[in-house]
C-alpha cells in the first residue's frame, strides 16, 4: 500500500485507451466500474479530441456481481463490436475487474467476432502503470496483427539493402507516437518532413493515425524507428527479434542527437553518408545549419545563459534529451535530473552520473518538489506537476514532458523533435529566463531605489513575495536582525532559500539566537567548505 | 412518501402534472463515481482529511475531476492498494494502519480522517468499518476516523457526499426535544458564501437557529434530535435524508433551492414549519424575488425557446430543468438523472411542465444517438462528452462546474442562468467569415 496525492502516471489501462484512441479502426472493450469513465475526459479536454475515444466500460455495478458479470462482458462486446464495427479489438479489464476474474478475454476469444482480430489485454494493475500499458498495448497489437506474417525460424533476415533491389527508396517506420504523449503530433511531422529530405519514406507511423492494415505493412519497411521508447521499445525489439527489421534507437531530440540519429538511420538502412552529414574537423555537420538553435546558443546575448542552474524531471525519454541539451547545446548547469519512469531508470542513471549527478527515479511528486528546492535552480524542466511546484517555489518552468495539460498541446506547430524542434526547445526554455542584456541591466541598476526585487519580466507575474521566508519559516528558528535580512536579500533569489535555511541551521548548532550579516557570513564561509 | 415529514411545505401552487412514462435504461454509463465529491467535500471541511483506500485508477479519477493541482498537498490522498494487499487482507490492514499513522504525523490539524471505500476495497472486502473502529482507537483523542463508500459499484458522483455527511451523523448529539423543535438543520455542501447569506436571511424571517451538515469544522457537528426541521438543500442526499429522520428529524418538503421560484419556495417551506406567518415571508423574500428575476431576465433572452437535453451526472438536473424551463423559457428535451428518488424529488416533479421526458439511468449510446436526432441547442453533460458535442455543432454545459460553482438561493439565480446562457452566447459570438 502506498499513499499518493497526484500522480504522474494514471493505471495500465490507460495507457491501452491511448493506444486505441492514436489509431483509427480500433476499438477497446474494457471490464470496468462507471466511475473509469472519467479517462475519456483525459482525450475529449487535454487534446480537445472532437470523438469519444473509442472504449466501451462495461460499467458493471455491485447489483451485477452477484450474477452473471460475464455475460454483460460479453454483451458489451457483441454491441461494440455490432456499432462500431472495429478492423480490430482491445478486450481488457481495469483495477476492479481483475479482481472479480472474468477473464473479458477469454470470454471474446469464445464469442463470434466475425473475423476481427482480438488482443487479449491482461495488464496487472496493481503492480504497473500508464505508460507500462501503453507500451505492452502497442506490442501486444503488432504482435498479434503479424502473427501470420512471422517468416519461419531460419529464415534469413532482410539485407539492409532491400530496398535498391526492389528498386524503391528506403522506408522506415516511426513508432510510438501516441496521445497525451508529448508533443508526439507534431514531432511526426518533422521526422517525416527530415527524412523526406534525406531520400528516406515513412512505411507507417504508429499508433498515431494508424489503422490496422497498416500495421500489417510494418514488416515492408527497412528499419524501425523507436521514436519513444516508453511506448515503442517492446514492439521494436520483437520486430527486430521475428523480422529482422534493425531499430533506430537514437531519439532525434536536440541537435547532437538529432544528427546522431541520422547517421544511425543511414547506417541501418545501408544509405551512404551524405556530405552535410560528415562532421568536420571540428566536430561540426552541415546539417545542423538546418536550425537557429546552434547559432542563438552562440550569439553573444546568450552568453547569460552560461551556467544556469537547471533541474529536469520527465518520462526518461524527455528528461535524458533534455540533460543532454541543457549540459551540451545550452550550457546550462545541470543540478536535479530524474524520472518518473522506472522502465528507463538504467538509462536515467546513466545521464545523471555522465553529469556527475545521481538521479531521482521516483513517482513522489513531494520527493520531486523537495530535491528542486534543494537543488536551488534557476529553471525547472518538467512535467505539469513540476510547474506547480516551481510556481510554488517562484521559479520559472518549462514543460518538457508528459503528464500534460490543455495548454502543453497547443496550437501551432510545435515539434521538439529534429531541427524544428530545437528551434521550439530553445524559444521555450530560454523564455522563462531573464534574457542577457535584460539581466545585466537589472543587475546594474539592482541598487536603484526604484528597483524592485524580483522583477523578472518574462515570467508574466512577479515573484512571490516572501515565498524562501515561507519555505523556512519553522517554529523556533533563530531571529533575523535587520542587517541580516539585508544581507540576504542581496544575494540572489534563487539560492536564497538555500542560504537561508543553511545560516539558519548554522545559528541553531551553535545556539546563536540573532542571525546578524557576521553570521550569515560565517555560515556561508562553513558551507562552502 | 408523505410520511416523510409533517407538514406539507410546498409554498408554490403547481398543478400536480402527468408525465410521460420514464425511460429506464441499463447499459454504459458515462458518470463519475461517488469519490468525485471529495473534490468539494474536502475544501468544505478543511480539518478534514480523505483517504481512499483504492487503487491507482481512484487516485487518478480523482486528480482529473479535480482537473488543476490546487494544493500542494491536498486533503484527500489515496492509499494504492498493491498486489502484496491483494494477497492478504491482514497484510492489507496493516499497512493501513502503518499509511495512516505515517500521514497523521504529517498532517497534525487532521482532526477527522474518512477512510473512503472503493470499488477494488470492496471487492477485496476489506472492512474499512472495522478498520475505522480500530484506527479511531488507535489514535483517539486525535482525530475520529469515519468511513464511507464512494465507490463506482455503488454510488455515482455527488452519491459520495451522501455517504459522507451518513458517516458524520451516528457523531451528531442527540438534541433534547425542546431545543431540537426550534432547530433548522440545512443538509448539503453549500458555498461558504451561500450559506451565510442564506442563514442571514432565515434569520430576517425569525429562524435564527440553523445549523448545518457538514458543517464548515468537522467537529462542530450540529444537534438533531426528536422534531429538528430538516431542509435538504442538495437532491442527491436520500441517505442523509432517512438517517436524520430516523434521528427524530422531520423533512421540510420542498423543492431545492435552485432558481429564484425554487429558493423561495424551499425558503418559505421552512418559515412555514416553523409556523411564520406568509406575509412575514413576502416581506423579506419578495423584494429579493423581484430583483432575481431582474437579475434573470437578460440571460432569459438568450435562453427561452431553446431546446435543452440534460444528461444524467450530477443528479442535480431535475432541478435544473425545472428552474430552466420555468424561469428562463427553456424547452426540455430530455431530462436524464442517474437514480431517480421519488421521494426526494416529489416536489420537483410535480413542477415541471407537462410532457417532460425523464429518463433514469443510462445507455450512452442510445441516449447520444437519441440527442443526434433531436438536436438539442443545449446539452448538460459530463466532461468526457463535451467537446465530442460541442464539435458536432451542439453547445454544452459541463455538469461539474454546477457542483463547485455558488448557484443556491435566491441571489444567485442570474448567475446560475448565466452559466447555462454563456456556451450559447460564445457560440454565436464566435465568427471566422
Ligand atoms: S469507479 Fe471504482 S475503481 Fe473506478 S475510480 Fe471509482 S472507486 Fe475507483
Ligand atoms: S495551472 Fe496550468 S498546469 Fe496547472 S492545472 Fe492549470 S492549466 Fe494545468
Amino acid at each position: 500500500m502506498e499513499l499518493t496525492l497526484w500522480t504522474y502516471e494514471g493505471p495500465p489501462h490507460v495507457g491501452a485507451m491511448r493506444i486505441a484512441d492514436s489509431m483509427e479502426g480500433v476499438h477497446y472493450v474494457l471490464h470496468a466500474p462507471q466511475g473509469d469513465t472519467y479517462a475519456d475526459l483525459l482525450f475529449t479536454m487535454i487534446e480537445r479530441q472532437q470523438r469519444r475515444p473509442p472504449v466501451t466500460y462495461t460499467t458493471f455495478q455491485a447489483r451485477d456481481l452477484g450474477g452473471d458479470t460475464a455475460e454483460l462482458v460479453k454483451r458489451s462486446i457483441a454491441d461494440a463490436v455490432e456499432r462500431f464495427k472495429p478492423e480490430a479489438l482491445l478486450v481488457g479489464e481495469s483495477c476492479t475487474a481483475e479482481l472479480i476474474q472474468d477473464q473479458p478475454g477469454a470470454l471474446a476469444a469464445g464469442m463470434d467476432l466475425g473475423g476481427i482480430p482480438m488482443v487479449n489485454l491482461e495488464l496487472p494493475a496493481y503492480s504497473k502503470k500508464e505508460n507500462w500499458g501503453a507500451g505492452e498495448t502497442f506490442y501486444q497489437l503488432v504482435r498479434s496483427l503479424l502473427k501470420a506474417q512471422l517468416p519461419p525460424p531460419g529464415t534469413p533476415k532482410p539485407g539492409p539493402g532491400r530496398w535498391r533491389s526492389e528498386g524503391r527508396r528506403p522506408q522506415v517506420n516511426l513508432l510510438g507516437p501516441s496521445r497525451l504523449g508529448f508533443r508526439c503530433r507534431d514531432d511526426v511531422r518533422e521526422i517525416t518532413q527530415l527524412l523526406g529530405r534525406y531520400g528516406i519514406d515513412v512505411a507507417v507511423a504508429a499508433p498515431l493515425g494508424a489503422r490496422p492494415a497498416d500495421l500489417l505493412r510494418l514488416p515492408d519497411a527497412d528499419a524501425n524507428v523507436c521514436l519513444y521508447p516508453e511506448v515503442a521499445a517492446s514492439a521494436c525489439s520483437w520486430l527486430e527479434r521475428s523480422f529482422g527489421m534493425p531499430t533506430v534507437k537514437t531519439v532525434p531530440i536536440g541537435i547532437g542527437a538529432t544528427v546522431a540519429f541520422l547517421r544511425e538511420l543511414h547506417s541501418a538502412v545501408g544509405l551512404e553518408l551524405p556530405a552535410d552529414l560528415v562532421p568536420d574537423d571540428d566536430g561540426l555537420c552541415g546539417a545542423e545549419s538546418r536550425s537557429r538553435m546552434p547559432w542563438y546558443a552562440r550569439s553573444v546575448d546568450s552568453t547569460y545563459l552560461s551556467g544556469k542552474r537547471v533541474f529536469i524531471f520527465g518520462d526518461g525519454t524527455h528528461a535524458i534529451a533534455a540533460a543532454r541539451i541543457a549540459s551540451k547545446e545550452l550550457g546550462f548547469k545541470v543540478v536535479g535530473l530524474g524520472s518518473y519512469s522506472r522502465e528507463l531508470a538504467r538509462e536515467v542513471r546513466a545521464a545523471a552520473s555522465e553529469l556527475g549527478l545521481e538521479a531521482l527515479i521516483s513517482d513522489d511528486y513531494l520527493a520531486v518538489e523537495t530535491a528542486m528546492a534543494e537543488a536551488a535552480p534557476e529553471l525547472v524542466l518538467g512535467t505539469q506537476m513540476e510547474r506547480h511546484s516551481a510556481k510554488r517555489l517562484g521559479i520559472p518552468c518549462a514543460v518538457i514532458s508528459a503528464p500534460l495539460h490543455v495548454q502543453d498541446v497547443p496550437a501551432r506547430y510545435s515539434p521538439v523533435m529534429g531541427f524544428e524542434g530545437a528551434n521550439v526547445i530553445f524559444d521555450s526554455w530560454v523564455h522563462p529566463l531573464m534574457m542577457g542584456l535584460e539581466e545585466h541591466l537589472i543587475g546594474m541598476f539592482r541598487h536603484d531605489f526604484e528597483f524592485i526585487d524580483g522583477h523578472r519580466s518574462h515570467l508574466g507575474e512577479s515573484a512571490p513575495a516572501g515565498s524562501d521566508a515561507a519555505i523556512a519559516a519553522t517554529a523556533g528558528s533563530p531571529v533575523w536582525t535587520r542587517e541580516g535580512e539585508a544581507e540576504l536579500a542581496k544575494i540572489p533569489f534563487f539560492v536564497r532559500p538555500k542560504v537561508r535555511r543553511n545560516t539558519e541551521s548554522f545559528a541553531q548548532e551553535r545556539g546563536i539566537g540573532a542571525i546578524t550579516d557576521e553570521v550569515l557570513y560565517e555560515a556561508k564561509a562553513h558551507f562552502s567548505h | 412518501m408523505s410520511s416523510l415529514g409533517r407538514r406539507p411545505g410546498m409554498a408554490v401552487n403547481a398543478p400536480s402534472t402527468e408525465l410521460p412514462p420514464l425511460i429506464k435504461e441499463s447499459g454504459q454509463r458515462e458518470v463519475f463515481c461517488g469519490l468525485t465529491s471529495i473534490v468539494w467535500l474536502h475544501r468544505r471541511m478543511p480539518d478534514a482529511f480523505f483517504l481512499v483506500v483504492g487503487s491507482r485508477t481512484c487516485a487518478h479519477l480523482i486528480q482529473s475531476a479535480a482537473g488543476v493541482m490546487i494544493f500542494a498537498e491536498p486533503r484527500f490522498g489515496t492509499a494504492i492498494l498493491g498486489e502484496r494487499d491483494l494477497a492478504g487482507l491482514a497484510d492489507a490492514n496493516e499497512e493501513l494502519d502503518r499509511l495512516v499513522a505515517q500521514l497523521l504525523a504529517r498532517r497534525p490539524e487532521i482532526r477527522t480522517l474518512f477512510l473512503v471505500g472503493s470499488c477494488p476495497s470492496e471487492v477485496i472486502k476489506l472492512d474499512l468499518a472495522r478498520a475505522a473502529e480500530r484506527l479511531g482507537a488507535q489514535h483517539r483523542g486525535r482525530v475520529t476516523v469515519l468511513n464511507y463508500s464512494g465507490s463506482g459499484i455503488e454510488t455515482t458522483f455527488t452519491q459520495g457526499e451522501d455517504g459522507a455527511l451518513q458517516a458524520l451523523i451516528p457523531l451528531m448529539p442527540m438534541a433534547p426535544a425542546a431545543q431540537a423543535a426550534q432547530q433548522l438543520l440545512i443538509a448539503g455542501t453549500l458555498a461558504d458564501g451561500v450559506e451565510d447569506r442564506l442563514i442571514s436571511l432565515f434569520g430576517k424571517l425569525g429562524i435564527t437557529n440553523v445549523a448545518t451538515l457538514p458543517p464548515r469544522r468537522s467537529t462542530e457537528l450540529p444537534g438533531v434530535g426528536p422534531g429538528t426541521k430538516l431542509l435538504v438543500a442538495q437532491p442527491f442526499l436520500s441517505g442523509t435524508a432517512r438517517a436524520l429522520i430516523d434521528r427524530g428529524a422531520q423533512l421540510i418538503k420542498a423543492p431545492y433551492p435552485l432558481g429564484v421560484e425554487g429558493s423561495r419556495a424551499w425558503m418559505a417551506a421552512a418559515a412555514d414549519a416553523f409556523g411564520i406567518a406568509p406575509a412575514q415571508v413576502a416581506a423579506v423574500l419578495d423584494p429579493l424575488v423581484e430583483r432575481g428575476q431582474r437579475a434573470i431576465a437578460p440571460h432569459r433572452e438568450t435562453l427561452a425557446g431553446k431546446r435543452l437535453f440534460l444528461l444524467p451526472d450530477s443528479q442535480l438536473e431535475i432541478p435544473l430543468a425545472r428552474f430552466l424551463s420555468r424561469e428562463c423559457g427553456m424547452e426540455l428535451v430530455e431530462v436524464g438523472t442517474p437514480y431517480l428518488d421519488r421521494t426526494l424529488m416529489a416536489p420537483e416533479l410535480t413542477l415541471l411542465p407537462e410532457g417532460t421526458q425523464l429518463s433514469e439511468g443510462q445507455h450512452v449510446e442510445n441516449q447520444l444517438k437519441r440527442l443526434e436526432v433531436q438536436r438539442p441547442d443545449l446539452v448538460v453533460c459530463g466532461l468526457g462528452l463535451a467537446n465530442p458535442l460541442e464539435a458536432q455543432g451542439i453547445a454544452t454545459k459541463w455538469s461539474i462546474e454546477l457542483v463547485f460553482s455558488p448557484i443556491h438561493g435566491i441571489d444567485q439565480a442570474g448567475d446560475l442562468a448565466e452559466l447555462f446562457a454563456r456556451p450559447l452566447r460564445r457560440r454565436s459570438s464566435l465568427s471566422f467569415t
